[in-house]
């Protein structure tokens, strides 16, 4: 066992891990940030996006004990006191989803694309979001509703981490 | 699934990684980004006894500039690459391939060295190094050496560092002249993975083509230099016919595979297009 200590969605933990532990089970299984979810076996489907310190990762692919002395934001974390964030907001509005299992991933991985590309054309968003799959949308309505939120993630927005990477 | 129980390091400088290489058991593996090792890790296909996590070795990661080279450390992220300006300056051409690999959450853990020292077929890396004619800088505990990148990938998966040895850095000459650079690469939509890709160089003298280099991706069980294409490129005049003559020689001395994403005989058609397109945007035509 390996103790680690990270601050995840805004709380801090102190933890033993093994060090085989995924940061993903890390989350579900230890922390219950079911949230954030496992879709695939080859790091391939994105699901399990996170943020590790502000970059999006694959939780699936990093050891718990590498995030020893990060932050970790989960979709659990975007949110502020009840209110969605611009991603959350548009994806709902613009039916970027049906059963909404890459959804988490999707939203993650979108966030990480507009903080760098904050007015990401068509092309750009299927880019960015070239490392999450899904199965039942086509990507149709997810690129609009990237496009949505980047549109009000730039225009002063309430959305506290956007707000925190811009201050 | 999740890994076969392991004993973790994680040293900050390379002398105390090269240690915890030494001390680590019988099987040690050393990781960089993790983002080929944990996949194999998790389906049981490296089970090691000791893991030496690079991550914190500070001394590893970066690009500087020396007179006659850049020197790209081994823990540079992929997604370091992207924004560095002295690779922007100096080998635009690894960027470009570098943008191509796998997807942003991979790109931010995944690192300059570890995709060459991983030396997979189908990645774009290695046969960027070769056409850069970039040297390894290898460490081990009775010092370092440096391997040119012609005799650093030895064989699918199998490059010339040795057990118990660090990849530190990659050395990029600084190129002389005008020189023109392109990546093409040829994948699935859904896989970034190369079905074949082409590395290009070409220095222009004026309205001639003075000198190309060709790197080819996943034409073999190692990343391959196009010899034929150089060698019918020496001080020709620049036009899309001496370039497309030229590039019907891709394929030479090459034995790609045959797998689920294309034949052998069909990796061979696309080294020849690939190549005459790559030459074509490298030389400006
Ligand atoms: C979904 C997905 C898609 C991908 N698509 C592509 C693609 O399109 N093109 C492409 O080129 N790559 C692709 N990759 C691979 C990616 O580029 C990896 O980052 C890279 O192959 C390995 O880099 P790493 O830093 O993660 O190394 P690790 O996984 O940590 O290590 C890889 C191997 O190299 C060894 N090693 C690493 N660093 C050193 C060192 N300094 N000294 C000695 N040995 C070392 C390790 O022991 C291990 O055997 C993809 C990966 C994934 C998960
Ligand atoms: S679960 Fe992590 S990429 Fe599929
Ligand atoms: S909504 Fe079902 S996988 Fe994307």
């Amino acid at each position: 066992m390996t103790q680690i200590s990270v601050r995840v969605d805004g709380a801090a933990y102190s933890d033993d891990v093994e060090p085989r532990t995924l940061l993903v089970h890390y989350l579900r299984e230890q922390l219950g940030k079911v949230g954030t979810v496992v879709g695939c076996d080859t790091s391939n489907c994105g699901a399990c996006t996170v943020h590790l310190d502000g970059e999006a990762v694959k939780s699936c692919t990093v050891l718990a004990v590498q995030a020893d002395g990060s932050e970790v934001t989960t979709i659990e974390g975007i949110a502020s006191n009840g209110t969605l964030h611009p991603m959350q907001k548009a994806f709902h509005e613009m039916h970027g989803l049906q059963c909404g299992f890459c959804t988490p991933g999707m939203i993650m991985a979108s966030i990480d694309l507009v903080n760098d590309n904050p007015n990401p054309s068509d092309d750009e968003v299927r880019e960015g979001i070239e490392g999450n799959l899904c199965r039942c949308t086509g990507y149709q309505n997810i690129v609009r509703a990237v496009q949505q939120a980047a549109a009000e993630m730039s225009g002063g927005s309430t959305a506290s981490e956007t707000l925190g990477a811009q201050a | 699934m999740i890994p076969a129980a392991f004993a973790y390091a994680r040293p900050t400088t390379i002398d105390e990684a090269l240690q915890a290489v030494a001390s680590g058991g019988e099987d040690v593996k050393i990781m960089a980004g993790g983002q080929s090792l944990i996949p194999v890790m998790r389906l049981r296909l490296a089970a090691p006894e000791t893991v030496v996590d690079l991550i914190k070795v500070a001394e590893l990661r970066g690009v500087r500039e020396e007179e006659d080279a850049i020197v790209i450390g081994a823990m540079t992220t992929h997604s370091d690459v992207l924004s560095d300006p002295l690779i922007a300056r100096y080998a635009p051409l690894i960027a470009e391939a570098t943008e191509t690999v796998a997807d942003r959450q991979v790109r931010h853990r995944g690192t300059f060295g570890g995709a060459l020292a991983h030396a997979d077929p189908a990645g774009d890396l290695p046969a960027v190094a070769l056409a850069l004619d970039a040297e390894f800088v290898i460490a081990g505990l009775a010092g370092r050496r440096t391997v040119p990148a012609a005799e650093f990938f030895v064989d699918y998966l199998t490059t010339a560092l040795e057990e118990g040895e660090l990849l530190v850095e990659i050395r990029v000459p600084k190129l002389h002249g005008t020189w023109g650079m392109h990546y093409e690469k040829f994948n699935r939509v859904a896989q970034a993975w190369s079905i074949v890709a082409v590395a290009a160089l070409v220095r222009r003298e004026g309205a001639r083509i003075a000198e190309v280099r060709v790197g080819l991706t996943n034409m073999g069980p190692t990343p391959l230099r196009a010899a034929g294409v150089e060698a019918a490129l020496v001080d020709v005049e620049a036009t899309p016919e001496a370039v497309a003559a030229a590039a019907a020689h891709a394929a030479e001395g090459t034995t790609p595979s045959s797998d689920l994403n294309a034949q052998a005989d069909y990796r061979e058609h696309l080294a020849i297009v690939l190549t005459r397109r790559a030459v074509t945007v490298a030389a400006g035509l």
